[in-house]
């Protein structure tokens, strides 16, 4: 395995500092890691939300899906949120990557509150910070498969900056595909892969801004369990590997225990949390 | 660097956004080709107009005029001689115009202009507007449209400009001035058109050989042609020998050879037999000798049944005629065919009313002989123009001064050096003449109101043609909105990946802004052609309808004319992107406004 090429971050200061003013190594200079020598080790970077709240209205009638959830994870695990279907593990993860704001409560990073922050701000902490895997892989059907996954970046970069390092970013982006094992689907269309080369190319994707977590939902939802089993056993590695944070929905038992901690949420509520094997 | 891709991403895929293209594309299209196709118009009868009016018209409030025509000119040298490169005096009053047409007198209001032919020649052209000219008589030549190609001369004049040009009779003209003519009528056109106004270069054909020849254009007289002679002379003997034979004891034939009394009244219809048809050119075309003499002076007059003058002599009153006054279209009955039937002919007399000059005007009358017809391509003017020559009507209406021979004029056309100084002219002309007396305008300022309701339809019409590409917007909204909807997942994913709302935003509008470059570029483009190839795509039509669309009789154009405005053009094309931008606003917020989570939801 050759080491990651280190793609430069926005030179925008004001996202990082949600991040960076609780750490001391700033994040622009970091190094480039060795092999096995995980990216943040070092970092004790800590997501949580406190007495979260979140409920959806129609009409007059509210429809409470989150009554205060206190949740937090350390750098480096991998936290699997189990329940049952409509208990709002999905809305969770989306108000923990900022996609969606809560009602009463607070989402901090690093000690730093996050829920806050204006929009522009909000988008690009989820563009440097945050990597979305979906149930339904939810790849763009106009773009191929590389073109999907070098996608955050061309978000990151302006047209300038993106073409100036086109070519790292694309020696990059055909290494992690590598890694994923679609190496021979660069050209394909996302209409003509199969679900499981769809939810590589979909981890691929999420990785290649350099995210601290990983927020996947139902990750193996839609796959047979084999190839569940694939997926869950890429994403292992890159957590035990690159000590990526992992934040994971499943309801499938078999799945969630592979992960370190595992949540339970019922009615809104944190249930039971297992500390995993 | 997503913005872009995705747009780009997105036009190529979606191919019912190319519907809103194409609307976009033949608004502008049409836009243009209307424009142009306006502009055309109005430039050829700008043209025209000027042609009939020199730039700058100095004109007395009175029907008197000026006394003293010389000394004005004088003072417009002295104010602006180096501005002006020829003047012309000229005298413009009303009157009226009878001829008898089959049995029956007609009767016209006209506007009499009293014209130097020289001078006013070279004031604006002048022999490019006489149909003797465009017919190719005033050049001695006889054409007939030949079957195979162009128009074949049947005769040549011997000692005309055509002869000593080198025209030979059997020719045939298949160019005028480098631009190919089919038959007389275009050749007319284009004599008409001719840029140059010395001289015109014939493209012809003789025994399979292309050659080029060039005569020099004939210079404004009074003179008749020699057919026009000789249907003078078929017309007055007929009369001779119709009074004749009315009267027999009062007419005594001074000759006495050629005018014998004969015991059968004359048909009306055959001229004596040793005389040509009136109204047909003769077959002997070319055995026509030049005339005997030269008119150049008018004012001796020919007296009825002498045998001292020539009897083909015209009276010492002559006129151009506006086309409009003595012609009319009448329909076949047989055939169909629209052809233009002549009230009267070149050659034949007209009386003429008018009013004196000084208090109170008194009706005057006179007998003029047509000259020539006048055609210029503008109704206004063919139908109500009759020039007459200065010094006949300055006598006729009393404006030569008895003790000093001063001659008075209504009106003096200037012609300057460059357009550019007319404003600087016109004011120093209104500086030197009081405005009590005279009034200084350009054509342009004559003719303000022609001008300014043609100015008008044009705008309108392009109102009403914007609208069209504004419906295009509003097809574009429709399709944006829909491609939204269809894409509310997509846009939730990039949400998710951190893209901003402006940068949401800026992909519909890229997308729209595309849309119109395409659009309008390629409708640029397809207007553009379409005006240069509007004559072929004329002809192509009139092939496909068996009937001509655009009748050349009617319009006094060759052609369509067309001027394309680089200005107009950029505007149409930069106003049908702003639309396009425009009307992708809106689905362009509404993607932005979408919600991540419930965008992600939608399936
Ligand atoms: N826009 C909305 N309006 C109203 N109710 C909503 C809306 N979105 C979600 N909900 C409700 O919120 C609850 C939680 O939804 P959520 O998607 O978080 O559940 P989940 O735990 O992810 O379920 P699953 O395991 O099926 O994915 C559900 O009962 C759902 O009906
Ligand atoms: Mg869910």
């Amino acid at each position: 395995m050759r080491t990651p090429q280190p793609i430069p971050r926005d030179a925008s200061q004001q996202a990082r500092d949600a991040w960076a003013t609780a750490t001391s190594a700033p994040v622009t200079t970091e190094p480039a890691s060795p092999p096995q020598q995980p990216n943040r080790s070092e970092k004790a970077s800590r997501l949580g939300c406190v007495a979260l709240e979140k409920s959806y209205r129609k009409g007059d009638l509210v429809i409470p899906v989150l009554r205060g959830v206190d949740l937090e994870v350390t750098s480096g695990e991998f936290l699997s949120v189990s329940g049952q279907s409509g208990s709002g593990k999905s809305t969770l993860l989306h108000v923990l990557g900022l996609l969606d704001a809560p009602n009463v409560g607070e989402v901090h990073c690093d000690g730093r509150r996050i829920d806050n922050l204006t929009e522009p701000k909000r988008d690009e902490l989820r563009n440097q910070n945050f990597g979305f895997i979906f149930q339904s892989y939810h790849l763009l059907p106009e773009l191929t498969l590389l073109e999907n996954v070098v996608a955050p970046l061309a978000i990151r970069f302006s047209t300038l900056r993106w073409w100036s390092q086109r070519k790292a970013i694309h020696e990059r982006a055909s290494e992690i595909i590598e890694k994923v094992g679609l190496g021979h689907r660069i050209k394909h269309r996302p209409s003509e892969l199969s679900g499981g080369e769809m939810q590589r190319a979909a981890i691929a994707r999420a990785l290649i801004g350099q995210p601290r977590v990983l927020l996947a939902d139902e990750p193996t939802g839609n796959l047979d369990s084999a190839t569940g089993q694939e997926i869950m056993a890429l994403l292992a590695s890159l957590n035990e590997v690159q000590q990526l944070t992992i934040i994971m929905v499943t309801h499938d038992e078999r799945i969630a225990c592979q992960a370190h901690r595992i949540v339970r949420l019922a009615e809104g509520r944190v249930e039971t949390v297992n500390q995993a094997a | 660097m997503y913005k872009l891709q995705l747009c780009l991403r997105y036009l190529r895929t979606r191919w019912i956004a190319m519907a809103s293209i194409v609307s976009v594309m033949l608004g502008v299209a049409t836009m243009i080709v209307v424009n142009s196709v306006m502009a055309g118009f109005a430039t050829e009868m700008r043209e025209r107009i000027h042609g009939i009016l020199a730039d700058i018209v100095v004109e007395t409030h009175t029907l008197d005029g000026d006394p003293d025509a010389a000394a004005r000119m004088q003072e417009i040298q002295e104010v602006a001689g180096n501005y002006v490169e020829a003047m012309t005096a000229t005298v413009e009053v009303y009157g009226m115009i009878s001829f008898k047409y089959r049995g029956q007198v007609i009767t016209r209001p006209v506007t009499l202009i009293g014209i130097d032919p020289e001078t006013k020649g070279a004031v604006s052209p002048l022999v490019t507007n006489l149909t003797s000219f465009t017919s190719g008589r005033r050049m001695g030549l006889a054409l007939e449209d030949d079957a195979n190609i162009g128009c074949r001369v049947a005769g040549v004049l011997s000692g005309s400009s055509a002869d000593t040009g080198g025209i030979h009779a059997g020719d045939r003209i298949t160019g005028c001035n480098g631009t190919a003519v089919q038959d007389t009528r275009e050749l007319a056109s284009r004599l008409k058109n001719a840029v140059d106004q010395k001289a015109i270069e014939l493209d012809i054909i003789r025994d399979g050989q292309p050659l080029t020849l060039e005569l020099p254009v004939p210079r404004p007289t009074w003179n008749l042609t020699a057919d026009a002679r000789e249907h003078r002379r078929a017309i007055i003997e007929l009369e001779r020998r119709r009074l004749e034979w009315n009267q027999p004891q009062d007419i005594v034939p001074a000759g006495g050879t050629q005018a014998a009394p004969q015991p059968t009244p004359p048909d009306l219809n055959t001229p004596p037999g040793s005389q040509p048809s009136p109204l047909t050119p003769p077959p002997s075309f070319e055995t026509i000798p030049p005339p005997a003499r030269d008119f150049s002076t008018p004012g001796t007059p020919a007296p009825l049944g002498s045998d001292v003058a020539d009897l083909s002599d015209p009276l010492p009153a002559r006129v151009y005629l506006g086309a409009g006054l003595i012609e009319f279209p009448i329909e076949d009955k047989k055939t169909g065919e629209i052809r233009i039937e002549r009230m009267v002919l070149s050659g034949e007399d007209v009386r003429i009313t008018t009013v004196s000059a000084g208090r109170p005007p008194e009706p005057r009358h006179f007998t003029a002989t047509v000259v020539d017809v006048f055609k210029s391509g503008m109704s206004e003017y063919d139908s109500n123009l009759v020039f007459c020559n200065l010094e006949e009507l300055q006598q006729t209406r009393g404006m030569i001064d008895p003790s000093t021979g001063d001659r008075a004029v209504t009106s003096i056309q200037v012609k300057l050096k460059n357009f550019e100084d007319a404003e600087t002219v016109v004011e120093r002309l209104r500086a030197a003449f009081p405005a009590h007396i005279y009034s200084v305008r350009t054509w342009q300022q004559k003719q303000g109101p022609l001008l300014a309701a043609v100015e008008l339809e044009t705008g309108i019409l392009n109102i009403l043609l914007f609208l069209i590409i504004t419906v295009a917007g509003f097809g574009i909204l429709a399709i944006f909105y829909m491609i939204v909807v269809e894409k509310t997942r997509d846009i939730g994913i990039l949400k998710a990946l951190g893209a901003s709302r402006r940068g949401i935003m800026s992909i519909f509008l890229g997308y729209g802004l595309a849309l119109g470059v395409v659009g309008s570029g390629v409708g640029v483009l397809l207007g553009l052609v379409f005006v240069h190839y509007i004559n072929q795509i004329e002809d192509g039509i009139t092939w496909m309808l068996g009937r001509k669309v655009f009748d050349e009789t009617i319009y006094y154009f060759p052609e369509i004319p067309t001027a394309v405005n680089p200005l107009t053009v950029g505007w149409v094309a930069l106003g049908a992107i702003a639309i396009a931008v425009l009307a992708s606003i809106l689905p362009a917020r509404r993607a932005a406004k979408l919600h991540p989570v419930q965008a992600l939801r939608y399936e």
